[in-house]
Parts: C-alpha cells; structure tokens; sequence
C-alpha cells in the first residue's frame, strides 16, 4: 500500500552539512515538498490544494491588516468599515480582497470536495484525510460566518440572530447555550467582540488542521483520475517542478477570476441590505445568508420543524464524516463507475438546486422543492452510494497509472496510444 | 514498597497506598481543571451590565385601540398591543384544538384588560421580527422562515414551536407598566 518513498536529500555544501547537523529543515522539506512522488496523471483538479492553501494565505494577511483599522463595538463597527472603505490607503482593495477571498476560497473548497467524491479519495487508505479536511470545512464555515457578523450591518446582525437562534432548540441546554453564545438575551456588543476574537483565531486552527492533512496525504500518496494506487516509481513524477508548475499555472488562472471580481463586481456576491446600519427592531423582509451557506439554510427551512430542520442541517455535513463507510465500492475513481457517474452529476445538480431554494422565500413551491431536494440529497449517501457498490457493474481498471496513461505497451510506440487515444485506452482495454 | 507490592502481585490485592495517592492526586487534578475552566466558560455569559438593563418602565396610556407600540426590553422588542374588539373575538373562538402549542387568549392577554396584550415581539423560531396586523391570521407574520400568529400572538402554523412569548411584568399604576 505504501507508497514510493522520496528520494532523500543529501546536503553538498560545507554549509548546508553544518545546518542539516544542527536543523535538518531542508531533509524535511525537500523529500516532502520537492522530490515528493505524484502521479503522472493528475488533473486540474487536483491542483485546487495548492489553490486553497493561498486562499488560506491571502484571507490571513488581509484580515490582519483589517483588523488594523477596525473597532468591534457595536456603535463604531459600522462606521469603522465604512472607514476602511474610504480613508484608509488602499482600505476598499484590501477589504474588497478580504470580502470576496472569501467567496473565492468556498468556491476552491466545493470544487476540491467534489473531486474527492468524484474520484473516491476518501476511501481507504485516505479516511483520516478526508475527515480531516471535514473538519476544515466545518471551520470555514464557523469562521466565514462570525467574520460576516463584523460589518454590523442588517443581514450581519439578523443572520446571526436566526442562526445562534438554531442552537435554541436543542432540549433543555438550549436557551442557556443561547445566552452564553449571545452574552446577552439578543446579538449585541458581547456577541460581536467574541465573534470579531474568534475571527481572528480559528484561521490559526485551520492552519494547524491544514498540516495534519497535508500529513495525512503524504502517509498514502495522492489519489488520481484513475483511482489505480501507484506501483511504481515510473508511475510517478517529481513534485516539483511537475506539479509546482501545473499548480502555479492554475492558481494563475484562478487570480485573474478573483481580480475580476474584486476590481469589476466586489459587491456582486454581497447583499446589498449589509450596508445599513444594523438594527434589532427591524428584521430585513428577507433573510439569506452568503452564498456558500445557501444549500444548508434550503436544508434547514426544508422541514416544519425546528429541532428537525437544525438537525437535518447538521446531519447533512456529518453524513460527510461517515462517508468513507458509506460507500462499499472498491472502485475508487467515478471514471470506471457508469451509473456512480450519472449519480454524482445528479447529486450536484441537487446541491445546486438546494443552493438556489436557499435564496427564495420559505414559502409554497420553493418548500415543497427544497423537501424533494433534501431527501436526494440524504439518499445520495444513505441509499445509493452504500447500494451501488453492491450492484453496479464496474468498467475494468487500468493495470497501473503509466498503462493508463501511455496506452498498453508503455509509451513504447506512439501508434498503440494514437489509435485508442491516451486517456481513452483504459476504457477501450476489455 | 508499595510499587513492587502493586506490579508483583497482581489482581485481589487490597488498594495500596500508591493506588490511594493515585486516585486522589487524580480527583485533585479534576477539580484543578474544573476550577480553570468554569470562570473561561463563566465569562461568556451575560454580564452585570447587560443584567442591570433588565427591566423598563413603560407609559401605555396613549395607545389607543387598533394601535400597538414597541419598547425594547433586553436588547429585543416587547409589543403591546391595544386589540380591537374584533381581534380579541377572533382569538378567543379558536378552538383550543387547533393550536399548536395550546393557551387561551385569557392566559395570554393582561389581567385587568383583555384587549392589551404585551408580548416579546421576537419569532420563536429563529428570533426575527415579526410584522404587526399581517398573516393568514391577521395578527403576526414572521417574514424570515414564514411563522403565522394569530390576534393572540400565538403559532398558528409555520416552523416555529411556540407562541410568541409573554414577558414578567407588572403595572405600576393604571397606565404605567415595569417589564422584567
Ligand atoms: C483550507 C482548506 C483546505 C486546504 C488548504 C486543503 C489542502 C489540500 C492540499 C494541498 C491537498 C493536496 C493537493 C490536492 O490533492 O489538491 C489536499 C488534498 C485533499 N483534500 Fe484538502 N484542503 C482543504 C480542504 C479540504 C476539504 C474541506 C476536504 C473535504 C471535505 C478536503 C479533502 C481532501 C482530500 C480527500 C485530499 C486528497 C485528494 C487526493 O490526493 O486525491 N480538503 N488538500
Ligand atoms: S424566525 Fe420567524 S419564522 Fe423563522
């Protein structure tokens, strides 16, 4: 199972002899980050961990600087925002770079998600990876959403309110935890000062969560389009500069669609209602929370119960945690799976879908679509991925990563790859 | 010797003194622990000042019939509300079947007149504000996930549990009412 080892760094230089006797930092980094064996065939999508490590990056450093110039005080917030956006140098580029970073990173998360999914690199060896990366998305969240509370304006205020509300329906525990969240009986100064602390730490903490999976994928290796564990060495490419370079590349393309944002459209993914001034006697006449957190609030209105809804939203990222138990094929990779595809493409038009519901009003046919949605979505992982694995009929698999990708003779002739096409021999091998 | 007592003999053995120094260096360390941790959690919660804000004083002598005002109580809104006669009829015909979470519009309204109602204007679902005289109900409507209230301020139908809540409070004089 245990992957080709990295070659091993042996200092040259008097110097570097010296260092590695006393700090062996460059024997650490250079096995992990430059010799590292990736497979050969790796895809753009995989180059969204790279990605989401500089969204990472930026959000930390532009927080840092906001928080410069911001006061978390319920009188001054508002203002101190408006502050940045007007007389601070610069104030309105590192905002608008911090607002829709964070857009950015949910958008580098979801897609890197759903390549695991695809692809099935939660399944075995790689379950502590994936449950790991769970966790930091359950961080993102919490973190995006106490960072939104502190612009104080309209829907800051009230989506705080609805959703430390939800943890009020917890039995018995529920109204106390309110107010020890809230530090109050409503979302008020207490509220935002923990929130703008807390803020500040938690991208720390996903720092740290961030490490331990980067371990946890270096103990199995990457997965990869094909799903086929590698073999050999010649399966395999040097990190750097193989994937340095593809993933430089790729980041590239993903900066010009951030900047297209920040310098053409910043507020397009914003609600217009954030700035007003936040006020508790006026409830905005329609609540939505940032984009990334509509599939769960769909979830969460879906059901006409409040401990219900609460619990489905909640349930609907533990299922996440289980996954790697859920699904019983031994096929990893969706490419050699027919009827897994079609139900991945269905499942993320359900997300979709649940997405879009989160942003209409609770009402009428938007519920009773959000209730179909929200079954689908749960049948996804309680039904068909545990079934399918049982029943489908799965294509044959590539004998190894080169087979798949230079044709069956090795590379050996370009005829052989020409006429099945490189990445279309897996499928034409019976 | 108590530690070669312990390891050598094995299971059946009276406690040893070691097992005693053990387990009570142990329970001293949890209360240790505990003693950190309360004042940590403990300061979370709502401070003097914010507790000190508990209670207002409020005149209602001016509301006439059909009109309501709002008057914030703890950071959230209290609604009193002089009711039409019409309303108070409509509340109080509700068989008490029919309502999800079940009082009569005599337990909820003040005592001495029951067309005043004063009511923490705050959804029990997930705390928005509801809009006054609005919902199939004709009383309250929560905007935010779709809550019906009817003339009472009682949960009709919608996600939220129950209906809306009737803070302490006490009249002072005939006009002036103290919430909290
Ligand atoms: C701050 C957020 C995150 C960062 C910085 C991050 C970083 C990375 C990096 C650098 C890699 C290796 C390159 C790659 O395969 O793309 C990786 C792999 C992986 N990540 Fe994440 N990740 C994050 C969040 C998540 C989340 C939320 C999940 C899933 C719930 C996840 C699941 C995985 C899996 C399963 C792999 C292994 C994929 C493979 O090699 O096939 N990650 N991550
Ligand atoms: S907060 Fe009123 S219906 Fe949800």
């Amino acid at each position: 199972m245990s992957p080709i080892p990295s070659e091993k760094y042996v200092p040259q230089s008097a110097f570097m002899k010296w260092m590695e006797a006393r700090l062996p930092i460059w024997g650490f980094l250079y096995p992990t980050a430059i010799a590292y064996p990736t497979p050969r065939n790796l895809n753009y999508f995989w180059t969204f961990g790279g990605i989401l490590s500089f969204c990472l990056v930026v959000q930390i450093i532009t927080g840092i600087v906001l928080a410069m110039h911001y006061t978390a005080n319920v009188d001054m917030a508002f203002n101190s925002v408006e502050h940045i956006m007007r007389n601070v140098n610069y104030g309105w580029l590192i905002r608008y770079v911090h607002s829709n970073g964070a857009s950015m990173f949910f958008l580098a998360v979801y897609i890197h998600m759903f390549r695991g999914l695809y692809y099935g690199s939660y399944k075995a060896p790689r379950e502590v990876l994936w449950i790991l990366g769970v966790i930091i998305f359950l961080l993102m969240m919490a973190t995006a959403f106490m960072g939104y509370v502190l612009p104080w304006g309209q829907m800051s205020f009230w989506g705080a309110t609805v959703i430390i509300n939800l943890v009020g329906a917890l039995p018995l525990v529920g109204d106390w935890i309110t107010t020890w969240l809230l530090g109050g009986f409503a979302v008020g100064n207490p509220t935002l000062n923990r929130f703008f602390s807390l803020h500040y730490l938690l991208p720390f903490m996903i720092a740290g969560v961030v490490i331990l999976h980067i371990w946890a994928l270096h103990v199995p290796g990457n997965n990869n389009p094909t799903g086929v564990s590698v073999k050999t060495k010649q399966d395999t490419l040097p990190f750097h500069p193989y994937i340095t370079m593809k993933d430089a590349f790729a980041l590239v393309l993903f900066m010009i669609l951030f900047a297209a944002f920040v310098f053409y459209a910043p507020n397009i993914l914003g609600h217009t209602d954030n700035y007003i001034k936040a006020n508790p006697l006026v409830t905005p006449a329609h609540i939505v929370p940032e984009w990334y957190l509509l599939p769960f609030y769909a979830i969460l209105r879906a059901v006409p119960s409040k401990l219900g809804g609460v619990l489905l939203m909640f349930g609907s990222i533990g299922v996440l945690f289980i996954l790697p138990w859920l699904d019983t094929s031994k096929v990893r990779s969706g490419a050699y799976r027919p009827l897994f595809k079609q139900f991945f493409w269905i499942f993320v038009v359900v997300c979709l879908g649940l997405g879009y519901l989160g942003a209409q009003p609770a009402e009428g046919g938007y519920v009773i679509a959000a209730r179909i949605l929200t079954t689908m979505y749960f049948l996804f992982f309680l039904a068909v991925l545990p079934l399918l694995g049982l029943f489908e009929k799965t294509k044959p698999l590539p004998n190894s990563i080169t087979e798949s990708v230079l044709g069956k003779n090795g590379g050996g002739g370009m005829a052989g790859a020409a006429a099945s096409g490189a990445t279309a021999a897996p499928e034409s091998k019976a | 010797m108590s530690a070669t007592d312990s390891t050598a003999d094995g299971a059946g053995q009276e406690p040893t003194r070691r097992d005693f120094l053990y387990v009570t260096t142990g329970a001293v360390a949890a209360v240790g622990v505990g003693a950190v941790a309360w004042p940590l959690i403990h300061q979370m919660n709502p401070d003097a000042s914010t507790k000190a804000l508990a209670s207002v004083e409020v005149d209602i002598g001016a509301i006439e019939p059909g009109q309501s005002i709002r008057v914030m109580w703890r950071g959230k809104p209290v609604f009193i509300r002089n009711r039409t006669d019409e309303e108070v009829e409509a509340a109080k015909a509700v068989p008490l079947d029919d309502l999800p979470d079940p009082q009569t519009d005599e337990e909820r309204a003040t005592p001495d007149n029951g067309n005043l109602l004063i009511m923490v204007g705050v959804c029990t679902h997930l705390g928005c504000i509801p809009l006054g005289e609005a919902g199939e109900y004709n009383g309250w409507f929560c905007p935010c996930h779709g809550s019906h209230y009817d003339t009472s301020g009682r949960i009709r139908k919608g996600p939220a549990p129950a209906n809306l809540e009737i803070p302490e409070y006490t009249f002072l004089t005939d006009t002036t009412v103290r919430i909290g």
